[in-house]
């Protein structure tokens, strides 16, 4: 249980001490350590995808890497997209096509979409699925994230 | 007035909508109290038996574990119709995954250690696991103690039969003879398991003068309060409730559960207690859906008219009544589907099985019936030679109809909603097989289902400044219900939707709602709210009547926050100038409550004999129409749904945006439910507690876009016109796609879900034998 050591990582472009014990996983580490609440823990397991943070750009489950092995890599949480009360476009597209509802899933579709259109800024209907077909959402039915997306890619 | 109201029909993000993107919502597992706790359960392994010994010595003794309960901890029951139900095991466990203790520990680690230490006797009991083993002559019996349970009077219960009910209109049985065409099957449906992303969770924590805070994932903070309250032996008055953000609950996150097992601990251990369910956790002791067994038998005339149907429902209830009378008793309130059949017969029964609990979740027992129903009506018109748009067209309910039991039916758009659906599926060429070895059929599905069902209240503020506050009992759980009660006040005093503050629910502060369930929230608060913002509009007349010296009926409410004298422009005043003459000078703050209980017709008894029903009425009507274009893919089973166009009579849709998104997100819920969601047991145990084995509809399984068609034909005794559409977009999914097989192959699949598997088995039938199966 014990055995915590300090490790250092690059979250939101800043780089943070933080106590880990060797078990803990980057979900854990972002929730209960750095207060960092935007990751959820929806299934624990990697299969809800509620819990993605970008991991070097590209969309990554932190409820399944231990937080030693991310010491390298540039993290990108929910928290970190917004510049302080500014949403990142994709946000705004997010809100103004009412794609959210109960919002558990939301960190993470919205990270997944981020990177989507980081890779491909105009993207089809099929890709936005690929892009997002690991993110679990039980309320909306996902067309209107798609279309959130999909507006994005022709703005 | 003429032109729109401030709010009405705006397509309004959520209030909360920037929040939730940014992760700055605060759900409950974001929340942590100083000295928090952390609590995990030991969960029942075998499916019924007698515990004769429990030894936590160890568990207790653990280092950091603070309290280990049990049953005998808990000795009072709770649950729904039929008090049955102990919050830990007590006596006997009835099923495999029933939470039998509970360590509260400085980590959850050291908690889940300290139950897994804990040394459980059992005597194991033969269990019954079907309906058919519930039923059977000699069978187990799950409650000894049946008898002395505190129950509703309305409930007519005995052996493992949880809920018997019946329903009789005209003379079913001498209609048969008449009908030109009968037909009668028996359909299946399944467990569908909630899985709202967020899990279940509850933290309690005690203040120094006793009184207790509990935040949870819930439906109701006042289902919590009264559930704590009675299951604890806790006066409500020292009970607060609070509902955080709330991930999605879909009918799940009902009832109290662990909400009492969190005040005990935090009251045993002085110190704030979190309890969150783990994904696995929340599969095997939360509530699913029913699984049904249905016979129905309908009789029709040549020219397609329905005259006859009975209907008999076995429910698979589980270990514990949960809401399983209630479940029975909607769906066979629905077994009649939204046409005027003039003789019917409606029986069932809910059984006891050594299960988990089944109870409500979105549709509420309706999906199962309106499986069987629409299929077996489209397989009248194939017998026919009737277009089943055109079948259905011909004996849906008008305005007037009478619902069965005898409600009469004030506002229906059933007759749109079909031919919505079906211009809109029309517009497509007839569907053709994209490539060899994969066939399109065309399907659709009529459904009804209600909003309304006991007691709520709203409290409309005007503040000093002239905006408003509206506080309700309603909890949000995602589908927008607070955006849409904001938008109802500010049209009632036709204020822009940003002048009205909504407060969340908070069992201190908030007037009572009874729940977020049955699609009642926008129905029944909506018309309180609507009702304590007239309330307040009545003061604002008041005090301008006296302000501007005129009489009250000259007065007329202006865009904006104003009030003027009709007929006069430039004679008004603004609200602030109102509100802040009666903070400071005259009549004091001003303020409007309204409560109700829902009112709309009971159940006729010279009209229908009626049995066992645990309720007399149940809420107003919405009706609606779903179509599918599938493709069925003959050499591995798959069923894809191409299409979806789903058309519902919302009465009024105070936000489309809303509107179009409960829609489209009971449609893919409807999907998985039809196709690929399935609790499968082995015996007595859940063998897919995981995400990657209960298969979820993700962004690939469900077609793009689902097509939301709303359909407005304003109920009178709604908020401006408005009906709940939480619910209803699930109903028809099913049976649906059920259709639109049967259009492609020629074969009828009759039992949910209807995997690849039993597809392609259903293929290699047909070839073998020829037929459809």
């Amino acid at each position: 249980m014990s055995g915590k050591r300090l490790v250092v990582l690059s979250i939101n472009g800043r780089d943070v001490e933080v106590p880990a014990r060797p078990t803990d996983t980057l979900l854990d580490t972002l929730r209960e350590g750095l207060g960092l609440t935007g990751a959820k823990r929806g299934c624990n397991q990697g299969l809800c995808g509620a819990c993605s943070v970008l991991l070097d750009g590209r969309t990554f489950r932190s409820c399944l890497s231990l937080t030693l092995n991310c010491t390298d890599r540039a993290i990108l949480t929910v928290e970190g997209l917004a510049n302080g009360n500014e949403l990142d476009p994709v946000q705004e597209a997010f809100v103004a096509s009412g794609a959210i509802q109960c919002g558990y899933c939301m960190p993470g579709m919205v990270l997944a979409a981020r990177a989507l259109l980081d890779e491909n800024p105009h993207p089809e209907v099929d890709a936005i699925r690929e892009a997002i077909g690991g993110n679990l959402c039980r309320c909306s039915g996902y067309t209107k994230i798609v279309e959130a997306i999909r507006m994005m890619g022709h703005s | 007035m003429g032109e729109r109201l401030h709010g009405l029909g705006e397509r309004l993000p959520r209030r909360e909508a920037r929040e939730k993107i940014a992760g700055r919502a605060q759900y409950l597992d974001d929340i942590v109290r100083p000295g928090m706790l952390h609590a995990a359960y030991l969960l029942s392994t075998i499916p019924h038996g007698r515990i004769v010994s429990c030894d936590a010595t160890e568990a207790a003794a653990m280092p950091g574990v603070h309290a280990v309960l049990t049953g005998d901890d808990f000795p009072r029951l709770g649950g729904g119709a039929i008090s049955d139900m102990p919050c830990l095991a007590r006596g006997k466990v009835r099923y495999v995954g029933e939470p039998v203790a509970v360590a509260a520990a400085e980590d959850l680690a050291t908690a889940q250690a300290a139950v897994r230490a804990m040394k459980i006797g059992y005597e194991e009991l033969p269990a019954v696991l079907t309906i058919e083993e519930a039923l059977a002559d000699g069978a187990p019996q799950l409650h000894d103690d049946l008898d002395a349970y505190e129950k509703s009077s309305l409930i007519e219960y005995g052996g493992n039969v949880v809920s018997y009910q019946e329903m009789v209109e005209g003379d079913v049985d001498s209609a048969w003879d008449e009908c030109d065409v009968v037909l009668e099957s028996e359909f299946t449906t399944h467990s569908q398991y909630h899985q709202a992303i967020e899990p279940t969770g509850a933290i309690a924590e005690f203040d120094s003068a006793g009184k207790v805070t509990v935040w949870s994932t819930t439906q109701s903070v006042f289902r919590v309060q009264a559930e704590v309250s009675a299951l604890l032996d806790i006066p409500m008055s020292q009970i607060r409730a609070i509902a955080p953000r709330i991930g999605g609950t879909f009918g799940g996150k009902g009832g109290a559960h662990l909400q009492p097992v969190a005040v005990e601990l935090a009251r045993r251990t002085g110190r704030p207690v979190k309890i969150v369910l783990s994904r696995s956790e929340d599969m095997m002791m939360m509530i699913r859906r029913h699984p049904a067994r249905i016979r129905i038998k309908t009789g029709a005339m040549n020219d397609g008219a329905l005259v006859a149907r009975e209907a008999e429902v076995l429910l698979e209830g589980g270990a514990y009544c949960s809401e399983s009378p209630a479940v029975l008793g909607a769906a066979l309130l629905k077994a009649r589907g939204p046409y005027n059949i003039p003789n019917v017969r409606v029986f069932g029964r809910a059984v006891y099985t050594n299960k988990s609990r089944a109870g409500g979740f979105r549709g509420f027992g309706n999906p199962q019936i309106t499986f069987a129903t629409e299929s077996q009506v489209d397989e009248i018109a194939a017998r026919l030679g009737i277009d089943p748009f055109e079948i259905r067209i011909r004996n849906a309910m008008h305005v007037g109809d009478k619902w069965l039991g005898g409600q009469t039916i004030e506002a229906c758009g059933m007759t749109e909603c079909i031919e919505r659906v079906r211009d809109a599926a029309r517009r497509r060429p007839r569907p053709v097989a994209s490539v060899p070895g994969k066939r399109r059929g065309l399907g659709v599905a009529c459904l009804a289902h209600v909003c309304g069902f006991l007691s709520t209240s709203a409290a409309v503020r005007l503040l000093e400044d002239g905006t408003v506050t509206v506080a309700t009992g309603a909890v949000d759980s995602g589908q927008g219900a607070d955006t849409a009660l904001a938008q109802i006040c500010a049209a009632a005093l036709d204020v822009p939707v940003d002048r009205v503050n909504y407060v969340n629910p908070d069992t201190d502060a908030s007037p009572y709602n009874w729940s977020t369930s049955g699609s009642r929230v926008t129905y029944m608060t909506g018309r309180a709210v609507a009702g304590a913002a007239e309330r307040v509009k009545e003061q604002i007349f008041e005090h301008a009547a006296d302000m501007m010296e005129c009489a009250r009926e000259d007065l007329e409410l202006r865009p904006g926050g104003r009030v003027g004298i009709a007929g006069v422009p430039e004679k008004e005043l603004p609200f602030i100038a109102i509100s802040k003459r009666a903070h400071w000078a005259v009549g004091g703050p001003i303020m409007g409550h309204f409560s109700l209980m829902y009112d709309g017709e009971r159940f006729d008894p010279k009209r229908a004999l009626i049995r066992g029903f645990p309720f007399s009425n149940l809420g107003t009507y919405v009706f609606g129409a779903q179509a599918v274009e599938v493709e069925v893919d003959e050499v591995t089973g798959q069923i894809s749904v191409v299409q979806a166009w789903s058309a519902h009579d919302v009465g009024r849709a105070i936000n489309p945006l809303a509107v179009e998104g409960q829609i489209q997100g009971a449609f893919a819920q409807g999907i998985g439910y039809a196709l690929t969601e399935e609790m499968v047991w082995d015996e007595a145990t859940l063998i897919n507690p995981t995400l990657m084995d209960y298969k979820v509809p993700t962004a690939f399984d469900v077609p793009y876009p689902i097509d939301p068609i709303v359909v407005e034909d304003p109920e009178p005794s709604g908020p401006f016109g408005a009906k709940g559409i939480g619910e209803p977009g699930i109903v028809g999914v099913a049976p649906a796609i059920a259709n639109a097989v049967a259009d492609a192959t020629g074969i009828r699949l009759r039992d949910l879900p209807m995997t690849s598997e039993r597809m392609l088995h259903a293929l290699i039938g047909r070839e073998t034998k020829g037929d459809g199966v």
